[in-house]
């Protein structure tokens, strides 16, 4: 604690140094034809970890020229953190197999990724594996920096149990409108069944907005993103609805104002979440367990509730000496077949397109997993915009004083975050 | 200014000094001290002042961090940053955040640490176990100890079990007025051994017969303490106030940890935790080095204040 200020000013210094002392361009012509072996960084969860080993394997097995190297991607406070850091240093890894969406317009700002359309047949590539979806990943110059990957559409969870205790039915409790959820929530908090009916992370980091308004104002708007061609789009009256719900959920104490250090879901002290696929997995025996898209003000029907994506893309760095190879693992990391390892192993959906029809055994052995593979074809991806990052955490200022604790009204933080964020989106 | 004693017998024109006689007043009677002190020197030119100084450079242009050999123009910006910061809401908020801290935690630092030092110097029962744990919060992670202050504040914590009914609402961590002073007491209570030994050490330069003429005069306990500790441990009340201040205005993990990134609409960011958001976060570490100057300014002029208050005859 003693030099926190030097520490954090050394940082940014440290990492300064390189490239106050690099000029040049960050295209490489003979990186971009050049092909050898080349490093990968993979998510630490064990699950992808897993998906990753394979997949390298069976990579080396047929390139033994071209061998891919993967590791867990070192540790650190956040993957972005990480990556930046790596990028700023020119030793990122080829290819990141957990590029966040937010995080890539500061990557390309620094120069860190390479522009898969550099490739040849790049564009037609990362298209034809996700449809219209990949427009949501498109820069605002229109060229794909990085290739849509995965998603885990979140939904609700509940508990079924304490459904029950609560004097809601189990199997179909109503959570379809905002009168209904609030309903249902009052009973479990009135009744005691749980602390809270629904307890999403209320404190300022500038994501956890992904995990409580956006998913609701996703559906609410049938799929509008935060920001769109240039432009805050939530100070509207779908945006002062969804704020409103939440900020009835806060005054009414059906979610709590402070953060649960665990997991409130899987501890039973909440009796839903907001979560993706990944969570059958982790509280699949021990919670008794259902699923409903999330609510709208007016209730809309589950084929057409549109929800956040959560998504995690694969990014080519530009400190990458072998692209070209580089870009074939991507492709091969992306092909049909890895696709379907990815789901069997890690139960997360693939952003492609028709997963149901392409996938059918896994989805007829594994049905509790359709619910949200029917919901991956509708998300709503983060912007892609300049200050991605910066916009998120003024948006989360607004949302936390005024939603979370009340201070001022809805109507006043919702313009100003509006203002804010239209500002530094138009900043380059 | 000429110095012509200096100059006698040398055949150097009058008014300068001979290059030897230059040489000799700059390396000081003691050239080898030069040589012992340069790989300190060194490693404080390295990695205090050069980062200092480049932190001033990013501070005055548009700076982001880059890819070795990517295009980027960097342009001088003037006071654009800075202008930047200081009308920022959530920058000013995280100073006046910390100048609450400062407030509280500072000369709770200095009473209480002075006081327990002066009860530790006494003849009790148990006094080498009670420096040591008084000691052991000082030494153990922040990471770790914060796990301890939010089973005691936390909403269901045993201090808001304790109160019932006379619990704030919002609870302690997430309430506006009590966020940055539970964060004050934490850190008070942390760094309370390191004071304290800072204390120990100057009680031992007191002279035992000014306590003894104190007595003879009729003196008791307390004016003893007033009249002849306080003063007789100044200077080292100049060097705790200056590690608290400092300190303080390094806050950084214990907002981060106990109120998650800064609490109820940043009632409990620091100037660190918003430098850490703008800087490596949101990728500008323009404003950010903008705010690490202004802290550095500021810290250094109620530093100086503070030892001028202190210190004066």
């Amino acid at each position: 604690m003693r030099s926190k200020v030097a520490t954090a000013t050394l940082t940014m210094l440290a990492l300064s140094i390189t490239a106050v002392s690099c000029g040049g361009g960050s295209g490489d012509s003979d990186a971009a034809s050049s092909v050898g072996p080349i490093k990968v960084w993979l998510s630490n969860n064990p699950e992808e970890i897993a998906w990753g080993k394979q997949m390298v394997d069976a990579w080396n097995s047929e390139n033994p020229d071209e061998k891919v190297t993967a590791q867990e991607i070192p540790a650190g406070k956040t993957s972005e953190e990480v990556i930046g850091a790596a990028i700023t240093a020119g030793n990122a890894p080829c290819l990141v197999f957990n590029t966040s969406p937010a995080a890539v317009p500061q990557f390309e700002k620094q120069g860190g990724l390479v522009a898969l359309d550099s490739f040849e047949g790049g564009t037609e590539y990362v298209e034809s594996r996700s449809g219209d979806v990949a427009e949501q990943y498109q820069s605002p110059d229109g060229q794909y920096f990085q290739i849509p990957w995965k998603s885990n559409p979140v939904m609700i969870f509940y508990n079924k149990d304490i459904m029950k205790k609560a004097g809601v039915d189990p199997e179909n409790p109503p959570l379809a409108t905002y009168d209904e959820f609030l309903a249902t929530s009052r009973k479990i908090v009135d009744s005691g069944a749980a602390d809270a009916a629904i307890w999403p992370a209320p404190s300022s980091e500038f994501f956890q907005s992904w995990f409580d308004f956006y998913p609701l104002y996703a559906a609410e708007t049938g799929g509008t993103q935060l920001v769109e061609d240039g432009n805050a789009t939530f100070d509207s009256e779908q945006g002062k609805a969804v704020a409103d719900f939440w900020a009835t959920m806060y005054s009414e104490g059906l979610s709590q104002q402070e953060k649960y250090n665990a997991d409130s879901f899987a501890d039973q002290k909440a009796g839903m979440a907001i979560v993706g696929p990944w969570a059958v997995a982790v509280y699949g025996d021990k919670i008794n367990w259902g699923v409903a898209p999330v609510p709208t003000s007016a209730g809309t029907s589950p084929e057409e509730t549109y929800t956040f994506s959560d998504a995690k893309n694969i990014g080519l760095y530009s400190a990458c000496k072998n692209q070209k190879t580089a870009f074939e693992v991507l492709k091969f990391a992306t092909s049909e077949e890895q696709d379907g390892q990815l789901l069997e192993l890690t139960g997360q959906m693939p952003l492609r397109t028709d997963l149901q029809a392409t996938y059918p055994d896994y989805f007829a052995e594994k049905p509790e997993y359709e619910t949200f593979a029917d919901q991956a074809s509708r998300t709503v991806e983060v912007p892609n915009v300049p200050n991605s990052i910066a916009i998120w955490q003024a948006f989360r200022d607004q949302y936390s004083k005024s939603v979370i604790f009340g201070e001022g009204t809805v109507d006043e933080a919702l313009t100003g975050a509006s203002d804010e964020a239209t500002k530094l989106a138009g900043e380059s | 200014m000429t110095t012509h004693s200096a100059t006698s017998g040398t055949g150097a024109p009058p008014g300068t000094r001979p290059r030897s006689s230059k040489l000799a007043a700059l390396l000081g009677r003691q050239p080898l001290g030069i040589v012992l002190a340069a790989p300190y020197a060194i490693f404080l030119a390295a990695v205090f002042a050069y980062p200092l100084g480049l932190a001033v450079w990013i501070s005055f242009h548009d700076y982001f961090f880059s890819a070795p050999g990517a295009q980027v123009d960097r342009p001088f910006v003037g006071l654009d940053n800075y202008k930047e910061v200081l009308g920022d809401p959530a920058v000013r908020r995280s100073f006046l955040n910390v100048l609450e801290f400062l407030v509280i935690n500072v000369p709770l630092t200095v009473a209480l640490s002075l006081v327990l030092a002066a009860a530790l110097n006494g003849a009790i029962r148990g006094r080498s176990f009670l420096r040591i744990a008084y000691f052991v919060p000082y030494v153990t992670a922040s990471v770790a100890l914060v796990s301890v202050w939010l089973f005691l504040f936390s909403q269901g914590g045993m201090v808001n079990q304790l109160l019932g009914d006379l619990a704030p609402k919002p609870s302690w961590l997430v309430n506006k007025g009590l966020a940055m002073p539970v964060i004050a007491m934490f850190v008070t209570w942390k760094q309370l051994g390191f004071s304290v030994l800072i204390y120990l050490a100057a009680l031992q330069n007191v002279p035992k017969e000014l306590y003894e003429s104190a007595s003879v005069d009729g003196a008791g306990q307390a004016k003893s303490f007033w009249h002849v500790t306080v003063p007789g441990v100044r200077p080292a009340t100049t060097l705790v106030l200056i590690l608290a201040i400092i300190t303080g205005a390094n806050l950084f993990t214990e907002p981060y940890l106990l109120t998650n990134g800064g609490g109820p609409n940043g009632a409990s960011a620091s100037p660190v935790l918003v430098m850490y958001q703008k800087g490596i976060e949101q990728g500008s570490p323009d404003t950010a080095a903008a705010i690490g100057v202004l802290l550095v300014i500021g810290v250094l002029l109620i530093a100086l204040v503070n030892k001028f208050l202190l210190e004066r005859e």
